[in-house]
């Protein structure tokens, strides 16, 4: 009963949608207010819908309802309720689900709080987002329903992919789509915008903060795809440039791209058409990252059960989304003319330099993950496109980034002083040649690109810290002072701060495990010592424990330094009951500066087991710099400016001669 | 800016869209051999039973030939069991297997149980053999003409489908 | 649904059957004694492919196969091949997919090019944009120094009204009105 209310719910959230599409459309086209004005009870009515449907597919999870065939397919009563309760989107079909839920919750804020946009606009930019779930919403009717019942229902389920029993990974996948969903915001801003023929300052607010959202949250789902990876797959890797990493990892590029285009149009009324095209092939590349995960046309480790018809089915959709947008942005595009003038030294500058690289970047990233495909395609064979390659093309892009990440903000719009603004980065030269002699000398002999990440990644924090100072005047007013403009910066400088901060700290996390990691693989019976770096392992006993649906062989080791207890980590190596398969689950102790890690591995049956120990310098710092980009990220988005209600105030004001904000209808 | 140019993101799209749906009509998984029209490759192993004449290279030249991965753990190659068993019975071609990191013991059985096709078996508990071959995953099914090269590769078990397709007609082709 | 896919779960099956094996990436018992020799293995199986795992590599693989392409590594490392030809062995019985890394030939142009081709493309795309709007010194008004400007920053925090718009500006504006 349950499952069926749940498949109603979606059938009729399928016919608000389209009403929600068509009716608001018309009406904004031909001005009928009325017709417009229908679109935010629909959206939300929408949300109330899919969020029933969603919590009955949560229902038949958590009470182990085996007559619904994927409850019986990826759940089992054994498993602990926080994996019953993710398993409703560790599935193809439930994700699906989640999927539209999140699409209907951004619908839905528009409509709730999006009371200053011009009645047009939010008419049209809720209708986008309606033919969006429209599309999806048939997608999971007609191919992918997850209510679909199984006669006779079996005694148990089959278990969720024991890979994916884990606390990182029950959260992935919503940060994940809330990152990719959100930007299909800034594409229905970007749609709305076409249709009206115009963007302005004013759009440009409207856009950033759903932007921003969504590269929070994406970059936060990327972070903790990443640490899952990290320490569940049992080897220390945290990135593989795998076709379905890589299919989250463009539309973060090109987001991070949209983010600081976005501010050019906001400030300054220019790059109109680039903006808009950079909102298009953010969510472009979200969907074709979707159909790339679900498909089957390349190979993965972590793909979806795959199925053509499927493919099928979310190609079509993705050639009438990116076809029509693009065809739309190819009529309309050229209208929108103009633009604040700027030298090619200055913020703006260095902000399409920024772009440019970024989006080269993406494309680097694009070709290599579908090339093998391309290839095959034409006939051409088969090749593997994979870390060497991108080692090798999307590396040497982020050099230039980087060192132009250092200077940009510390140059003026429109016009830069680019050699003030180097005298004032004197400190950070000093402090890099510093770090580069130390890398180097850590690690002498290991790897040059191990000491150029570190040198990048030191440049990059002190142009930062430099740039914030002197933007508080540090050194040169009174601590008070210095305190009072601290507390009156506006949250948007705060937030670009710690975001750019935090990717400094990102790199030098990716650019340590490369420089001086150690591993030690070896046989070992308990009570026998192992040394790595200047730890020494003790491995005290192996015993088997019972977890609530898997097996384990835990390993108990004492870890000294210097001879010193300073923990105890016990490594387990699973065997899951229902599917049979085993996970590794790796040991960790985090110390500021280093990982040490520790997997156990076979017996030999005489008593010794095989352990891997790993010394993994700057990898905690990943995880922080990841963190520290994410909450930049919400700071920003705190920023009054930013806030909802805030751009309509400000375009009332009288000293508001910003560039274009003139009031908007 | 010229108008055109605004028409090129489309452009690229459909190329890419294009290229997408031709993905979509191939099985990503399956691995096209490096060894079609070569030569077949050098080994040398002993015989799975004991007083059997061995499996070697040389056993490839003069006839056609249907050489047959398989293992006693390989689930999919019970399934394709019962058609190399009539193939076998209805004496359409030579076949021999090649027994990839198996056990003696537990491949012998497996026969016993199952019936034995092959006209050869040699024993490759190493997997080197196999490494020679290109194996990848068994089963694995190839056809290797008079002059002993190989002709055909099909990874996974054979259906109905393959053996009246792709198998038999290249047969008739080679042996005429 | 299940009858009809039937063919890809048995090949699936036949995968799995060989990621079930008793090995856990590289053993101990694996590991070459000559500990120089022993990191060109370790740095050269990170090239190359297992290829029942779809996409990881030999180094990373607990799939028996990957074990077994890990040993045949070593021993030929052991008789002194050079890395060339350890990939070419490899190449020649399974072809260019085996490597990670693909080779730079006819079929992989575009590959290796692309990129960088793209990069110069968006260059020469930027020179254009800035030559084709040239920001006349008059329009832009002059940068004031290094000290002037900071503390000029430092006052306005940055707001985005604090740099009055140039003359130019509006006139563009005017125009953008569809």
């Amino acid at each position: 009963m349950i499952a069926e209310i749940g498949h109603f719910s979606l059938i009729l959230a399928l016919v608000v949608a389209l009403v929600q599409a068509i009716v608001p459309l018309v009406g904004a086209h031909r001005g009928d207010g009325a017709w417009m004005a229908t679109a935010a009870p629909t959206a939300l009515v929408q949300l109330l819908l899919i969020a029933t449907s969603f919590g009955c597919l949560m229902y038949a999870f958590v009470t182990s309802d085996f007559t619904v065939m994927n409850v019986a397919q990826n759940s089992n009563t054994l498993q602990p309720m926080l994996y019953k309760v993710s398993s409703t989107w560790g599935n193809h079909e439930g994700s699906m689900v989640l999927w539209v839920l999140i699409l209907a919750v951004f619908g839905a804020m528009v409509a709730a709080f999006g009371g200053n946009l011009p009645p047009s606009l939010k008419a049209r930019v809720l209708s986008v987002q309606a033919m969006i779930g429209v599309g999806f919403l048939l997608f999971i009717l007609l191919t992918s329903n997850p209510f679909e019942r199984v006669v006779p229902p079996p005694l148990d389920g089959r278990d969720l992919n024991p890979l994916l029993q884990d606390p990182g990974l029950a959260f992935h996948p919503p940060m994940l789509y809330i990152g990719y969903v959100g930007f299909s915001m800034a594409f229905s801003f970007a749609i709305a915008a076409l249709i009206e023929g115009k963007v302005d300052a004013a759009w440009a607010r409207w856009v950033r903060p759903w932007t921003l959202v969504a590269w929070s949250f994406l970059t936060a789902g990327i972070s903790l795809g990443a640490w899952w990876a990290y320490y569940e797959l049992g080897w220390g890797g945290w990135w593989y440039w795998d076709p379905v990493e890589n299919a989250s990892f463009m539309p973060w590029l090109v987001g991070t791209a949209l983010l600081h285009s976005s501010i050019i149009v906001e400030k300054r009324d220019a790059l109109k058409t680039w903006t808009i095209l950079l909102a298009i092939l953010t969510f472009s590349l979200s969907l074709i990252g979707t159909f790339l995960v679900r498909s089957g046309v390349l190979t993965s480790v972590h793909a979806f059960a795959t199925d053509p018809e499927r493919g099928v089915f979310i190609l079509l959709l993705l050639v009438i989304a990116i076809g029509g947008s693009l065809a739309l942005y190819a009529w309309r595009a050229p209208i929108l003319k103009g633009g604040g003038l700027f030298a090619p030294i200055s913020r703006e500058g260095a902000l399409v330099l920024n772009n440019l690289l970024l989006t080269t970047a993406a494309a680097t990233v694009f070709i290599g993950t579908l090339y093998p495909l391309f290839l095959e395609a034409v006939g051409g064979g088969k090749v593997s496109v994979g870390p060497p390659f991108f080692n090798a093309t999307f590396v040497p892009l982020m050099i230039p980034l980087i060192i132009a990440l250092g200077v940009g903000p510390m140059l003026g719009w429109k016009r830069g002083d680019l050699k003030g603004a180097l005298s004032r980065l004197k400190f950070a030269f000093i402090a890099t040649i510093v770090i580069t002699f130390i890398a180097a000398y850590i690690s002498w002999g290991r790897s040059v690109f191990g000491v150029l990440g570190l040198s990048l990644a030191g440049w990059l924090a002190t142009a930062v810290i430099l740039e914030f100072a002197s933007r508080i005047g540090l050194g040169r007013a009174g601590s008070g002072d210095v305190l009072r403009r601290m507390a009156g910066l506006p949250r948007g400088a705060w937030g670009m701060t710690l975001a750019h901060l935090g990717f400094a700290i990102t790199v030098a996390g990716a650019s340590g495990a490369s420089l001086w990691q150690d591993e030690v693989i070896q046989l070992l019976r308990p009570g026998e010592t192992l040394s790595v770096v200047d730890y020494d392992f003790t491995l005290r006993s192996v015993d088997s424990v019972k977890g609530p649906n898997y097996t384990a062989q835990r390993a108990t080791f004492t870890v000294r330094q210097n001879g010193e207890v300073i923990t105890t980590l016990a490594p387990e190596r699973r065997r899951y009951i229902v599917q049979g398969t085993e996970t590794t689950e790796a040991a960790l102790y985090t110390q500021w500066y280093a990982d040490i890690y520790v997997v156990i591995g076979q017996s030999d049956g005489n008593g010794a087991w095989t352990v891997r120990l790993y010394f993994k310098p700057l990898v905690p710092w990943l995880w922080a710099g990841s963190l520290l980009m994410v909450f930049g990220g919400f700071v920003s988005l705190s920023d009054r400016r930013l806030r909802i209600g805030a751009p309509s105030k400000r375009l009332a004001a009288p000293e508001a001669k910003a560039p274009t904000a003139q009031p908007a209808e | 800016m010229p108008r055109i140019l605004f028409l090129a993101p489309l452009a690229l799209f459909a190329i890419v869209a294009a290229y997408l749906a031709v993905g979509l009509t191939r099985d990503a998984r399956i691995l096209p051999s490096a060894l079609i029209d070569k030569p077949a490759p050098q080994f040398d192993l002993k015989a799975l039973k004991d007083g059997d004449p061995g499996f070697s290279t040389a056993d490839l030249k003069g006839d056609v030939i249907l050489v047959n991965i398989f293992a006693s753990w390989c689930v999919p190659c019970r399934a394709e069991h019962p058609l190399l068993m009539r193939l076998a019975q209805d004496k359409t071609i030579k076949i021999y297997g090649l027994n990839w990191k198996d056990r003696k013991k537990d491949a012998i059985a497996w026969l016993n149980e199952l019936g034995d096709p092959y006209d050869l078996i040699g024993h490759d508990l190493s997997g080197r053999a196999g490494i020679e071959w290109g194996v990848y995953g068994v089963p694995e099914t190839y056809l290797i003409d008079r002059d002993g090269r190989i002709r055909y590769k099909k990874v996974g078990p054979m259906v109905e489908e393959t053996l009246t397709n792709e198998i038999l007609p290249l047969i008739q082709e080679l042996t005429q | 649904m299940t009858v009809r896919f039937a063919p890809v779960f048995f090949l699936l099956g036949a995968i799995l059957m060989l990621g079930a094996g008793p090995a856990w990436a590289v053993e101990p018992d694996e590991r070459l004694a000559d500990a120089v020799l022993e990191a060109r293995a370790r740095v050269l199986s990170k090239d190359i492919r297992c290829l029942v795992c779809q996409n990881q590599s030999i180094d990373d693989s607990s799939a028996s196969l990957a074990r077994d392409l890990r040993l045949l590594l070593r021993e030929r490392l052991v008789e002194g091949d050079s890395d060339e030809q350890i990939f070419d062995f490899l190449v020649a019985r399974y072809g260019d997919f085996i490597l990670l890394k693909p080779p730079m030939k006819a079929s992989t142009y575009a590959l290796w090019f692309g990129p960088p081709a793209i990069f110069v493309l968006a260059l020469i795309a930027l020179i254009f944009f800035f030559r084709r709007r040239p920001a006349p010194e008059s329009a832009i008004p002059a940068p004031l120094d290094g000290d002037e400007r900071a503390r000029l920053a430092a006052l306005l925090d940055d707001d985005p009204q604090s740099t009055p718009a140039p003359p130019t500006r509006t006139a563009n504006h005017k125009g953008e009105r569809p």
